[in-house]
């Protein structure tokens, strides 16, 4: 479906594409067997400065917006979603500098993150805390002129890969949830180190890792925005990524869908092209018709993030929700309609349906999504009273 | 450093049509993309320029329409981008062909002149030796690897059937390069964007000062009788055992054969 690009947004998606089919597509299975970081594939994306497209010109970027990332990210996506984490998941550790950071954190980091040089993480999980950030443990303590860091942050995207981190961490447990605050740390800071990396089910090209901080002492001026903004910062980094994981969404859903259609034309059974019974091409129908559905949405509500529209929470959690749920069913589909062939790590769609799960589960759960948008919907309901 | 890479813009598919009456290459309703052994010397190029500093020009002969190949050369990094373009040039074999950018590049001047060991259209591996022969400079052909570039002297690893040997060239040079040499980059946003504005030099025979008689199909020697695809054969025998016993049995065959 057309869906009126401008010519540099189809550059860069063109861009990304053969970025995808030419790096990424020939090593993925290796890339997940092994769980190595895709070290090549990043450069490949650094050359390409993919890595600047939402970062200012002023800062080395392109000085783009969500919806160029987000058709970056599904290309990606389409290929590799492991791959597509890392490259998102560095843009979701650049939104608290980028939307809260003072002139002189955005001159001193974005630059080398536009550039690929230096990769970002962000960190605000933790044991205790996952859906319900308020259980956030770790602590920030002002000692003079530096905050001294103490508390572990567990499955962080990027971790031990990346060389800059933004974490959240209680500054005055007494405030509540108005005693968080967000930091920037760079790896080599001591007392800083990393615990162990996970073996996860799928994405696992990319790298999830524990942040261990034993009394790391950070200079003051590496608070992001003020103290007690933690959360504040958190929540409108998260707004501004989720299109990003609803655009993988779509990416991996496309990949399963082409993978599905390719076979499904070369099977034969009963002497036809399993593609030629009505059963598998209704399935194919739906997966097309809920892939563009779930397209639609996201690009629409990269192009209200775009606007500048102030409060995106309840759009942006609608793109992530439905645009993953749908990818989840998709790519379940895409190795039902393969069957036998498409249950083997011969054919990509078992990657696929194993790396779409997570899209579910990060960035804020599902559920959570739902209870923001529930949340906006009795919000808007007062107000009309 | 001045570095010229000259690059060929060829027709995207295997088969390659044959017009019967004129025996040359039809390129009508072909996508067209760079000759793959060209990229791997803009590669090059580029990898010089960053070792070494300078500047990179890549120079195609062509109709107006080759200028897509320029940009996306400059969406690769390429400094600047030069077209020779002109009726008179039509036609062309190996010979024009390579009379018409070496004028080309008289014309731009060069230190490094880098072409791809061939183009996957005509095969001949023609024009980059014979471009070096209109100049007078050394070449060196089938380049695998750029060990050294120096101010005056270039270092570099040429293929041969048996392994590779070392050569080192005063400068000016030209290499012509094969796929071992690198990985050719993608291009970056950056540069695709400022390709779509890149001004394309533009030159014609008149510019160049090229002498008429020898350009397009009138400067070319060369006259196609007919294409065909050479016929396998069969007729061969293999010849086992120790080395005395195959020369005395070669010897044999020969005199057999009335070779000697």
């Amino acid at each position: 479906m057309d869906y009126f690009l401008t010519e540099e947004q189809v550059m860069i998606r063109d861009l990304a594409r053969q970025i995808a089919e030419e790096k990424i597509v020939p090593v993925r299975a290796e890339l997940d067997e092994t769980g190595e970081f895709p070290w090549d594939v990043m450069k490949t994306l650094a050359q390409s400065d993919l890595f600047g497209l939402f970062i200012p010109e002023e800062y080395g970027g392109l000085g783009k917006g969500c919806l160029e990332l987000t058709i970056a990210v599904e290309e990606l996506s389409r290929a590799c979603l492991g791959v597509s984490t890392t490259f998102a998941a560095n843009a979701l550790g650049t939104y608290p500098i980028l939307l809260f950071g003072s002139d002189e954190q955005k001159k001193k980091f974005l630059p080398d993150i536009a550039a690929g040089k230096r990769l970002v993480a962000f960190g605000l999980t933790e044991a205790n805390a996952g859906s319900d950030a308020g259980g956030t443990q770790t602590t920030a303590r002002l000692d003079g002129n530096e905050y001294v860091i103490n508390g572990t942050k567990q499955w962080i995207t990027n971790g031990g890969a990346a060389e800059v981190y933004t974490i959240i961490a209680i500054t005055d447990r007494s405030k509540g949830p108005r005693g968080a605050s967000a930091f920037v740390i760079e790896k080599g800071t001591p007392g800083f180190t990393f615990g162990k990396k996970e073996n996860k089910m799928g994405i696992r090209a990319s790298a999830t890792t524990e942040l261990i901080f034993d009394n790391c002492r950070i200079p003051k001026e590496n608070l992001i925005g003020k103290e007690g903004m933690g959360f504040v910062v958190a929540m409108k980094t998260l707004d501004n990524s989720r299109t990003g994981v609803g655009s993988q969404g779509v990416g991996v859903a496309q990949g399963a869908l082409d993978e599905a259609v390719k076979f499904a034309r070369q099977r034969v059974q009963f002497g036809h092209p399993v593609i030629t019974f009505q059963a598998v091409q209704h399935m194919l129908a739906d997966m097309a018709t809920s892939i563009e559905a779930a397209r639609a949405l996201v690009y629409a509500v990269s192009r209200l993030v775009d606007s500048g529209s102030k409060d995106i929470s309840k759009e942006s959690a609608m793109a992530k929700v439905f645009a993953t749920d749908m990818a989840m069913r998709v790519t379940t589909d895409a190795v039902q309609v393969m069957g036998g062939s498409g249950y083997m790590k011969e054919y990509p769609v078992e990657k696929m349906m194993r790396d779409a799960k997570i899209l579910q589960i990060y960035e804020g759960t599902n559920q959570i999504q739902r209870n923001v948008i529930g949340q906006a919907l009795i919000k808007e309901a007062a107000r009309l009273k | 450093m001045k570095i010229v890479v000259c690059v060929k813009q060829v027709p995207d598919t295997a088969e390659v049509r044959i017009n019967p009456e004129t025996n040359t290459l039809v390129r009508d309703g072909v996508p067209s993309i760079i000759n793959p052994y060209d990229l791997h010397a803009v590669e090059a190029a580029l990898q010089i320029r960053e070792a070494a500093g300078g500047e990179v020009t890549t120079l195609t002969m062509g109709p107006p329409q080759a200028e897509n190949a320029l940009r996306e050369t400059v969406s690769m990094g390429v400094d600047r981008a030069v077209l020779l373009t002109d009726r008179l040039f039509a036609g062309s074999d190996t010979w024009a062909t390579a009379y018409t950018l070496y004028k080309g590049i008289e014309h731009l001047g060069a230190d490094i002149i880098l072409c791809g060991k061939q183009a996957i259209d005509g095969d001949t591996a023609q024009v980059g030796p014979e471009i070096a022969e209109f100049f007078g400079m050394p070449h060196i052909a089938y380049v695998r690897k750029i060990v050294e570039v120096g101010n005056d002297r270039i270092v570099v690893q040429r293929l041969m059937d048996d392994g590779f040997d070392v050569v080192e060239s005063s400068l000016p040079v030209l290499l012509t390069v094969v796929r071992e040499i690198n990985v050719p980059r993608l291009p970056s946003l950056k540069g695709k964007m400022a390709a779509k504005k890149a001004g394309i030099l533009k030159l014609s025979a008149a510019d160049l000062k090229a002498e008429e008689e020898n350009l397009g199909l009138k400067g070319s020697p060369t006259q196609v009788k007919n294409i065909f695809a050479p016929e396998a054969k069969a007729n061969r025998k293999v010849l086992s055992g120790s080395m005395e016993d195959n020369v005395a049995q070669l010897v044999n065959e020969l005199v057999e054969m009335k070779c000697i």
